[in-house]
């Protein structure tokens, strides 16, 4: 009897701790979920844009986004309205002394990428997805977060918007790991 | 900064000035071209008071380095009454008092034109859609909307 209470209380503690060891998707999920990337990765006919709001007692930090402020437009192919192209504002590289963000091939993700209120797991399989992510392979992914100018804006936003806060280099290191390891996805 | 040599169309002429790269389009025209129809609202585009069109399409000119226009062809106010469209949102706008102070007005019609090229007959929803950022703070946005609409129905040939 003594014994089996004993390995119920190890089974509890390594249940425990596996509990709290983080999953090798949750790095990845806390950039994706950052305002940086979910303001173009909208469920929403339009992009957002958003604001940092820093709690004045506790510090804790949030965003409230919002629409774009001048309304524009997804568009059939997710670079705006036929003769409002995102390309009209967004230059090449921030400009206007950082104020006016802009990256190469600046767009709103396509709608099969929308990310807005997904958690951790459903994030992960819409990620792995080829049929909803262009139909890239995890190596392709690894490719797209190392290289793709938008994504690398994420960490160059440039103004007073702040990154999310691992640095791309240690992102790459959590995202070739998941990758390596076959993509795994969290249960929740 | 250093400067450099950026060869551009400008209402069909070939411009080649030398300037600093980075200088945005609409210092280029406004000062050195002395194109002054295109207007300085905020810098930031936010406002399209700045607009013209650049292959076609309406573009900020106060975020625009000048090398991103090199080899392009940019189109300003002042050419638009040339062209039969431009001369009909011309008239549109004299006859319907669409200009109240007029400041965004030049951003107003650039955009209008651009629009009309691309949806000849278009839905208020294209109408907002395709202005939604040339901000009036005179509000004449119904104004405009019914000259598109004329225009769309074959007005002021
Ligand atoms: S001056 Fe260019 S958008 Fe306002
Ligand atoms: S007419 Fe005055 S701002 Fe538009």
């Amino acid at each position: 009897m003594i014994r089996k209470t004993v390995f119920a209380g190890v089974a509890l503690a390594v249940s425990m701790v596996q509990a709290q060891t983080p999953h090798p998707f949750d790095p990845i999920a806390e950039v994706l979920q950052h305002p940086r990337c979910l303001n173009c990765h909208t469920l929403t006919e339009y992009p957002t844009q958003s604001r940092k709001i820093v709690d004045p007692v506790s510090g804790a930090v949030s965003y409230e986004r919002f629409r774009h402020a001048q309304r524009v437009i997804r568009g059939e192919d997710g670079f705006g309205a036929p003769t409002l192209k995102c390309g009209a504002c967004h230059q090449d590289t921030n400009v206007a002394d950082g104020k006016m963000p802009g990256a190469p091939h600046w767009h709103l993700a396509p709608l099969s990428m929308g990310w807005e209120g997904l958690n951790r797991r459903d994030l992960c399989l819409t990620l792995k997805d080829t049929s909803k992510n262009g139909g890239k392979s995890l190596e392709d992914l690894v490719t797209h977060v190392e290289k793709d100018a938008l994504v690398l804006w994420g960490w160059e936003p440039g103004g007073d918007r702040d990154t999310p806060s691992p640095s791309h280099d240690s992102f790459m290191v959590d995202f070739i790991a998941w990758a390596d390891a076959g993509g795994p996805c969290p249960e929740n | 900064m250093t400067k450099e040599t950026v060869v551009f169309t400008v209402n069909d002429r070939v411009e080649q000035t030398v300037v600093s790269p980075e200088k945005p389009l609409l210092w280029v025209l406004r000062d050195e071209l002395d194109l002054t129809g295109s207007k300085y609202g905020c810098g930031r585009a936010l406002c399209g008071a700045c607009t013209v069109h650049v292959d076609g399409q309406p573009t900020r000119a106060c975020v625009t380095p000048v090398k991103a226009v090199e080899g392009k062809r940019v189109t300003t106010i002042e050419a638009l009454s040339e062209t039969e469209l431009g001369a009909r949102v011309q008239r549109a706008w004299k006859s319907l008092n669409v200009p109240q102070c007029g400041y965004c007005q030049s951003g107003q019609i650039m955009a209008v034109v651009a629009l009309l090229r691309a949806i000849p007959k278009p839905t208020d929803q294209n109408i907002d859609e395709a202005l939604s950022g040339n901000i009036c703070r005179c509000g004449m946005y119904p104004r405009i909307r019914k000259a598109v609409h004329e225009l769309a129905a074959g007005g002021f040939a």
